[in-house]
This record gives structure tokens, sequence and C-alpha cells, in this order.
């Protein structure tokens, strides 16, 4: 069964080229563009790796992630923070907030794709 | 019938009884037996402030004031209720430095100085001699009125040839015991005993014989106060003279008690009693009550006298002031008018043996001596031995202010200027009263500042007092009493700068003080004291505090030899008074003979305060001076002491003012350095917000890119959506530079402008047009509200629609789609035109009205929501508003929708309407 990837991202060009690049992979994507629907799609979904934006309308991305690592039914699930944001207190921001990992735009896809499929295969 | 022989006889029976009291009083006082030292005695001999003038004018002046004659009474009453804080003092500071009169005192408190004693000695003998003089004629004319006996009507004084002038005869004899008891010796401040014993012996003596004058008017004549009273009703203004403020102005009560008060402390012959001959200070205690009961004692009787005589004498040809004499006599009362007499003779004697005494105190020590030691060619200092000369100075001095009061009172004879003189002398006295009082409680008054008061207030009183009576006696021509000087009518002495309504002593008082107490205390404040003042105003300020350390010492330092100081002691005392002085100073300290003595600091300000009492501080200080090797360094060492201690002062209060300055300054620098970070913080703010505004397209621009080199065999159509988001997101990227450096042109100054005619009606048209798209895509209405014709303005066109398709387009980004609408209007007021972009979106939070005017700000939560567009769009806009003298603002009800403003001035010569385009 092939592992699901959830992307929550508001910035159209970018979650189309994310879509993209995950289902190249294989992975099962589902994609959403508002902050408040990340919690609610990640329990419905159940989702092996999120790919986070901070900067998502009406949530603060650092918030959700924490949210998420304080459910213990999802302790299995990796999150990736994906950021404009690429100040080292930022960075570090995101990690303590619970991220596997923190990727700052742009990306190279490869490392990307490198980084997801070495998360959750 | 009274003859001459026999009251001449009782005159100098009673000069003789003095002579033999005061003998007996020295001899008391020699075998230590004093006779004096009790408290009675002391305030008896304070008794010797009522003097003729009290004895026969008390009742004058009750003749034609009625009670006006109490205040000269009242004052000392109530100024000896606040002895105990005031004359203790000075009682203190004067044995405590050997002072030896009202002069001394003064010279010594403002560091020694000559120029102060000598002046204070001119004043008191220019303002009492006169007083001594009225005392002399006071006893004349008595003496004449009581020769005729019985006949009461006093004859025109004929002329007496001065040899056979009883008067004369009298004032000799009074010198001769003054010179016999006063100055005997030199030291004053070994007192006169034998004087007190006989002052205090005529106080008795004059207070009897008024009390038996009294009794025999009020219970011989009449039948008790009641009687004498009730038939006092039938005077004419009798209730006048019984009422308080009808003969005399409330105003001259008060001045009267006021100088009475003074007067109590600073008569000469008053300091000379209460504080020179004051054996015990301890005696002031008993003094506190009983000189205020002597004074009403003598007090009782003076209205019912002066009712007498106005009774007996209705046709006014006796003259009130001799109403205590003239009763007895006419009614063939001898004995009675003899003791009357008898007491106005001691009335007469007491006061003036005790003022001669402190005058010529005064005069030898504070005038003579000083001047005498100035002039090098006697080598006065040097002589061996002075005590002879001294006293002979001492009596030619007691002489010689005895032959000025006589010949004072043979000029003036019933001149204007004796009968006013009381008043007169107690005015003068009162000068000295800012001075001494400002001296024992104020340590900052200064030489210059008393010498400065002093010497005003004396002028002001010789001004607007002495020199009119003397003009009143005719011995001055008048017109400058009436006219003023030189006409001036601002300058007549007793309107001094057109002060009216004062009777002459108030108005004096109101004057001379304002001046003397104005200088005193305004140069004392202004200037400096000397070391030597220094040092002697806080020895007589904290003169409570200060009893163990010995005089002056703490600001001495110098050499001098044992031998040179008691040959001094020896020339000015005499070679017994010095050794004995020596002696006991010797046993003082502890040492078997003077021989052991060190010629220390301590024994030089003995010697000097035993000089002082002999030839007064200032004399003393100059003549210890030359025997003692003050070396010239020591006294400015002093002064650089206090040099130093004020230099601390002052460089505390710079180090003080620096350390302000340097708080001030770290507080600016600080507040800048919040400004630098705060600026650091902004650019790091900018710089991260433009760079995440940049990386943004550039993420999509990257990935697809890498997902079309990646991936070749993407279909077509794929491929060419991909190419298109990419081309898409490079023209953001493009744009968002374009306003980067848009904004930084504007506000580096580099922007080039254009100036032109512009029609805005027609510029919003067109904007409208060219963003149409973007209200067509979200089905939004758009309206224009633009009247037929406008006035153009001048600006940049294009400028001008960089704003529009900005507010267009915000407006368009925050309306729900398909509802939405904006309605753009201009308006023409004043001399502005008005343009408003409204939509009915979702509206701007209240607290983001002002910051989305500012560069990368937007409304909302900067985490949350994602900004549409650079951030820099409105900050642009109100650059480009404000270069042509424009504004922007917003107006907003969140969730009602914002409606977006920016006037413009109009063009010159393009007059806007006058009223307002309706709404």
């Amino acid at each position: 069964m092939s592992k699901k990837v959830l992307i929550a991202e508001d910035e159209e060009s970018i979650l189309v080229s994310l879509e993209f690049l995950m289902r190249s992979d294989g992975y099962l994507v589902r994609a959403i563009r508002q902050g408040d629907q990340v919690l609610l799609s990640v329990g419905d979904f159940q989702p092996d790796l999120v790919l986070l934006d901070v900067m998502l309308p009406s949530c603060n991305g650092f918030d959700l992630c924490k949210q998420m690592r304080a459910n213990t039914e999802w302790t299995g699930m990796k999150i990736i923070i994906i950021s404009a944001k690429g100040r080292a207190s930022e960075v570090q921001r995101g990690l303590d907030s619970g991220a596997d990992a923190y990727v700052t735009k742009p990306f190279a896809t490869s490392e990307l794709r490198a980084l997801v499929g070495q998360l959750i295969q | 019938m009274l003859q001459t022989t026999v009251v001449v006889l009782a005159s100098f029976a009673y000069l003789g009884l003095l002579f033999a009291i005061a003998f007996y009083g020295d001899k008391r006082a020699e075998s230590g037996r004093s006779l004096i030292a009790n408290p009675y005695i002391y305030s008896l001999s304070l008794a010797v402030y009522c003097t003729t003038w009290t004895f026969y004018g008390s009742v004058g002046r009750a003749a034609s004031t009625g009670i006006g004659f109490l205040p000269i009474y009242l004052g000392p009453t109530l100024m000896v209720a606040l002895w105990w804080f005031v004359m203790r003092k000075i009682i203190r500071i004067s044995k405590a430095n050997r002072i030896t009169s009202i002069a001394d005192f003064i010279a010594s408190r403002y560091g020694k100085s000559q120029l102060l004693g000598g002046l204070v000695t001119i004043i008191a003998v220019i303002g009492v001699v006169p007083y001594i003089a009225l005392q002399l004629k006071a006893v004349s004319s008595s003496f004449t009125l009581l020769v005729q006996y019985p006949s009461v009507v006093a004859e025109k004084a004929s002329s007496v040839p001065v040899l056979g002038d009883t008067t004369l005869a009298i004032a000799i004899m009074l010198a001769a015991f003054t010179i016999f008891f006063g100055a005997r010796q030199l030291d004053v401040t070994e007192r006169h005993e034998g004087m007190v014993a006989a002052i205090a012996f005529e106080s008795v003596v004059k207070l009897l014989a008024f009390i038996a004058v009294g009794i025999f008017v009020t219970y011989g004549l009449y039948d008790g106060f009641s009687d004498l009273f009730s038939h006092a009703r039938q005077l004419p203004d009798f209730n006048a003279l019984i009422t308080l403020g009808s003969g005399m102005s409330y105003g001259a009560w008060a001045s009267l008690t006021c100088l009475s008060m003074l007067s109590i402390m600073l008569l000469p012959r008053q300091f000379q009693i209460a504080v020179v001959e004051n054996v015990n200070e301890a005696h002031l205690r008993k003094a506190t009550w009983l000189f205020p009961l002597y004074l009403l004692a003598i007090n009782v009787f003076v209205l019912p006298i002066a009712v007498g005589g106005m009774i007996h004498f209705p046709d006014g040809s006796v003259d009130a002031d001799t109403f205590v004499l003239t009763l007895p006599m006419a009614h063939q009362q001898q004995a009675l008018a003899l003791f009357a007499f008898i007491g106005g003779l001691s009335a007469a004697t007491g006061m003036v043996i005790v003022e001669t005494i402190a005058l010529s105190t005064m005069v030898c020590n504070d005038l003579v001596m000083p001047l005498l030691l100035r002039i090098r060619r006697l080598r006065l200092a040097e002589q061996n031995d002075l005590s002879f000369w001294l006293l002979s100075i001492r009596r030619a001095a007691i002489v010689f202010v005895m032959l000025l009061g006589y010949a004072y009172f043979r000029l003036a004879g019933e001149a204007y200027a004796l009968v006013s003189i009381g008043l007169i002398s107690f005015a003068a006295v009162a000068q000295f009263a800012p001075i001494l009082l400002g001296g024992i409680f104020w340590k900052e008054g200064t030489r210059a500042g008393a010498i400065a008061g002093l010497l005003a207030g004396f002028l002001v009183w010789s001004y607007t007092l002495l020199l009119p009576s003397f003009a009143k006696s005719g011995w001055l021509a008048i017109g400058f009493l009436e006219n003023g000087l030189w006409d001036i009518a601002l300058l007549k002495p007793q309107e001094l700068f057109g002060l009216t309504g004062l009777d002459e002593i108030s108005h004096c008082m109101f004057w001379s003080m304002l001046f003397n107490v104005g200088l005193y205390i305004g140069i004392s404040l202004v200037g400096r004291q000397s070391a030597a003042e220094h040092s002697q105003a806080t020895l007589f300020v904290d003169v409570f505090k200060n009893t163990v350390d010995a005089p002056g010492s703490r600001f001495w330092r110098g050499s001098a030899s044992l031998p040179e100081l008691f040959a001094l002691a020896q020339r000015f005392l005499g070679p017994s008074r010095a050794e004995r002085a020596f002696a006991a100073y010797a046993r003082k300290r502890g040492l078997k003979s003077h021989q052991e003595l060190k010629p220390d600091a301590a024994l030089v300000s003995q010697v000097e305060m035993l000089l002082a009492g002999a030839i007064g501080a200032a004399s003393a200080r100059v003549v210890v001076s030359s025997v003692v090797k003050e070396e010239p360094l020591d006294l400015q060492e002093v002064m650089s002491i206090v040099e130093e201690s004020s230099q601390a002062i002052a460089y505390g209060r710079k180090l003080e003012q620096k350390s302000r300055e340097l708080e001030t300054a770290t507080a600016n620098l600080t507040a800048a350095n919040e400004r630098l970070k705060e600026l650091d913080r902004l650019k790091d703010d900018f710089i991260s917000t433009v760079t995440h505004e940049l990386r943004t397209p550039l993420t999509s621009i990257r990935a697809f890119s890498e997902i079309l080199r990646d991936n070749p065999a993407l279909d077509i159509a794929e491929r060419s959506r991909f190419l298109g988001i990419v081309v898409k997101e490079s023209e953001r990227l493009t744009r968002l530079i374009n306003q980067v450096l848009d904004a930084a042109k504007i506000e580096s100054g580099n922007a080039e402008w254009k100036s032109e005619r512009v029609d805005l009606a027609e510029l919003i048209e067109e904007a409208i047009l060219a963003t149409a798209q973007v209200f067509t895509d979200k089905n939004l209405r758009v309206s224009a509200d633009l009247p037929a014709s406008t006035p153009s303005i001048t600006a940049d066109r294009d400028r001008l629609m960089q704003v529009l398709l900005n507010l267009l387009s915000n407006a368009g980004k925050f309306c729900q789609p398909d509802t939405g609408v904006v309605e753009v209007s201009l308006k023409v007021e004043l001399n502005t035109i008005c343009v408003g972009v409204r939509d009915n979106g979702l509206g701007i939070a209240i607290e983001d009205q002002t910051v989305i005017f500012e560069k990368f700000r937007q409304g909302g939560d900067t985490l949350t929501d994602k900004p549409q567009g650079t951030g820099l769009g409105l900050s642009i806009c109100r650059q480009i508003l404000s270069h042509f003298e424009g504004k922007l603002w917003v107006e907003s009800v969140p969730g009602h929708g914002a409606a977006f403003f920016f006037s413009l001035p109009l063009a010159a010569g393009e007059p806007g309407k006058s009223s307002p385009v309706g709404e």
C-alpha cells in the first residue's frame, strides 16, 4: 500500500508543483489550502507525512505542528515544514515544534523528494 | 518758703549719700560680700530706664494724650518677657568675650571691626548726648521752680552765668562721681558694684517720691481714685484721655511700643546695666517680672497726678510736665515738694551717671584708642605702662561727655530739639537693633552688610528726625522741611518718597528700618565673610554650643613669647593687675606660677580678652597682634581652609551637574541606541519580508523548471500549463522587484516627477477601464460618481494613475466575489479635490488603519494571512501624494468595507467651488 502525503500550502503554484512531485513518486496525495483544515484532514486521511507551510490562512504552521505532535495517535507521522522563512531562529522554532525536517523555499525538488523518501520508506 | 540754700544743701546731701552708698558697695565688693549680687538690686538698677522723662514727662504726656504715655512702658514689659532668649544670650556672649559696651559688642561680632565700633559710638553719642542734656535741663528747671516756692508760675528763666549755675555744679559732681566709681580701675568687666548699688538706691528714691506725690494727690486732695475721677469727669475731653486711639493713632501706639522694646536693650545705659554690670545671668529670671512690676508701680499714679493737675490748674498756666512738683507746692507741702524734687534729681542723676560711663567707655575704646594706636609716632604699644594713660583717657572721656551734655543743654534751652529728644534718642539707638539681633541669631551677617545697614539707618534717621527737629528749633532754615531738599517734594524729610499719614516717629522708623534691614541682609547675602568675621559670627551665634572652646583658638596659629605677652598686659593693666590676672590664669590651668605658662593660642586669646576688658575688643586685637608673630600664612591658611571647603562645595556642585549631564547624555544615547536597534530591526524585517516575497515566486519557478527538466515525457498540455505558471511567477517577481526599486527611488529622492495638467475625472475613467479585468473576473460592480466638469490639477499623470490603479485593485482584492461593489467618487472642495474609492469588503481593523501605509505592512496577522501583493503599494501611493502636497487616508468600519480617500490641492488659477458638492 502506497504511503500517504498531506500537503498544506496556500500558494497555488507551489501547491501544484508539490502535488505533482509527490504523485510522481507514487504517494497518495491530498492537498489543502486552509490552515484550519489541517487537523481534520490528518484525522480523516491518516497521512504518513505532512508537508506543512508555515504561513497558512487562519492558522500558524508552528502551532499546527505542535498540535499534531500532541496527539499520541499520530506519533508515527512525519512532518516536514516548508517555509520561505529561512532564518536560523525560525528553523529552530520549526524543529522545536516537533517537525522532522525544515525545508526553506525555494527548494531543490530532488532534495525534497529524497527527504520525503528517507522519512517514510 | 523754701530757701535756695535749703534746696542746694538737700541736693548735695543727696549726692553725698549716693557717694556713701557707692563707696560702701565697692568696699563690700572688695571684701567679697557683694551688695548687688541679688536679682532685686539688678531689677532696681534696670529701672535706670525711668529718667526725668518718666518722672516729670509721663504726667505731661498723660495730660495731653491720656493713656498715650503707656507704650514707653508697655514695650519694655513685652521685651522683658523675651529676655531669657535674647538678653541671656547677649550676656553670655559678652561675658565670654569681655564685652565692655554695645559698640564693643557689635564691633566684636563683625570681625572686631574698628570701623563699626567707631560708627556705633558716634551714633550713640549723637543720639544720646541730647538726652543727657534733657536730664540736666529737668534738674535745672525743677530747681528754678522749687526755689520760687510757693509760686508755681515759672518765671522766664533769667540767663544764669555759667559759673554760678547750680546745674553745672551738679554736672561736675556727677562727673566726679562717675570718674570715682566708674573709672577708678581699668578693667571694665570688673563691675562697678558701688555705682550699681547707688543706681538701685536712686530707683527706690524716685519710685517712692513719685508714689508719695501720687498718694498725696489721690488721697490728700481727694478721697481716693473714684472721687478723683468723678471730679475729672467734668474736665473737657476727659473720655479722650482714657480711650485707646483717641489721643494717638494705633499706628503710633504700635511704633512707640516697638521703639521702646528695642530701647530697653539698646540704649547704652541699659546695655551697661543689663549686660556689662550683670553679676549672674540667673538674675534675669526674677527681673523678668520684677522690672515690669516696677514700671507698673511708677505708672499707677501718672493719670491721677495728671488729672489732678488739670483740675487744679485749669487755665493751663502751669506746664503739665511740672505737676509732680507744682501740685505739692500749690498746697504748701514743703517737705513733699522737696522730696519730689529729690526724686526728679535721682531720676536725672541715675541716667546721667550710667549713660556717661557707657558713652565714655565707647568713646575711649572705640574712638580714641584705635586712633591713638594708629598714630605710629606715639609708639603707644611700646610704652612701658599704659594703664595710667588709659585711665586718663577714660576719665577725660567722662568729663567730655558730661560737658557735651551740659553745652547742649545751655545751647538748646527751650528748643524743640531738646523737648522731643526722648523719642528721637530711642529711634537713634533702634538703628543698632538689626545688626545686634541679626548678629546673635544669624551667622551670615557680614561686616560690610552691618556697616551699610547701620550707616543707611543712621542717615535716614538724621534726615527724617534729627534735622527736622533742628529746623523746628530754628537752627536750620525751615524750607527743606516744608518743601523738601532742593524743593523736591519727594525728599520732604517727614513725607519721604510721598509717604504721608504717619506720625514722624513711625515715619522715621519705617524708612530707616527699611534701608537698615534691607542693606544689612542684602549686602550680607551678596558678600562674603572674612575668616575673622566667620569665626566671630560662629562664637556669637553658637555661644550656647561652644562654651568649651577658647575663643579664637581654632583660628589662630602663630608664635609669641611669654615675657612679651606678660609685658603687654602689664603695659595696659598695670604691673600688679597683670600679675594677678596671669597668676589666676595659671592656677586655672593647674600650674604653680605664671612662669610655667606656655605662650600658646589659649594664652594669647586670654591676654587679648584681658586687654579687651580695658581697651575694647577691636583695639585689643590690634595690640596683641603687634607682639604675636602671627605667621602671615596663618590667617591665609584659615582663609584657604574656608576657601577649600567652599571650593569643595562648588566642586561637588559641579560634579553633581556633570553627573546630571552624564545621565542625560546616557539617556539620550540609550534612546538613540534604541532607535538604531529599531531601525536595525526594521531593516532586518524589511530584508526578511523582501526575501520572503521574492522566495515565493522563485520557489514555483525553480520547482517547475526542475519538474520540466526531470520529466521530459510530460504531455503537452501539462507542460504548457507548468510553463505558464513559470512565466506568471516570473512576471510577479519582476513586478515585485520593480516596486521595491520604485519605493527606494521615491524614498531616496531620485524619482523623476513630471508636472503637468491632469484632468482627474478622465484619469479615473481610464483607471477603471484598465482594471476592468479584475472586477469582471470576480463579478464585481464598479461605479463612478463624477461631476460634469472638474478643475484640473498639476501633477504627474502616470504617478496618479499608479495610485488609482493600486486603490482600485486593492478594493477588488478585498471584495467578496459576486456581491462586491466598488464606488469611485470625486468632489471639489474649497481649494482641494478629493477622490474616494469605497468597497464593501471585509474592512480594516482599527489597529491596522495606520500601519497599512507603512512598507510591507499589511492588515492582519502576517503569520497566518497570506499577503496579497507586495505590501508596498499603499506606502508608495502615500509618498506620491505627499510629493504633490496631497494626503491619503482610510475610513473603515471592520466588516463594512473600507474607503480610501486622497486629496490634492487645486492648480493655481483653478478656483474651487464655494461650497462642497453634494454628498
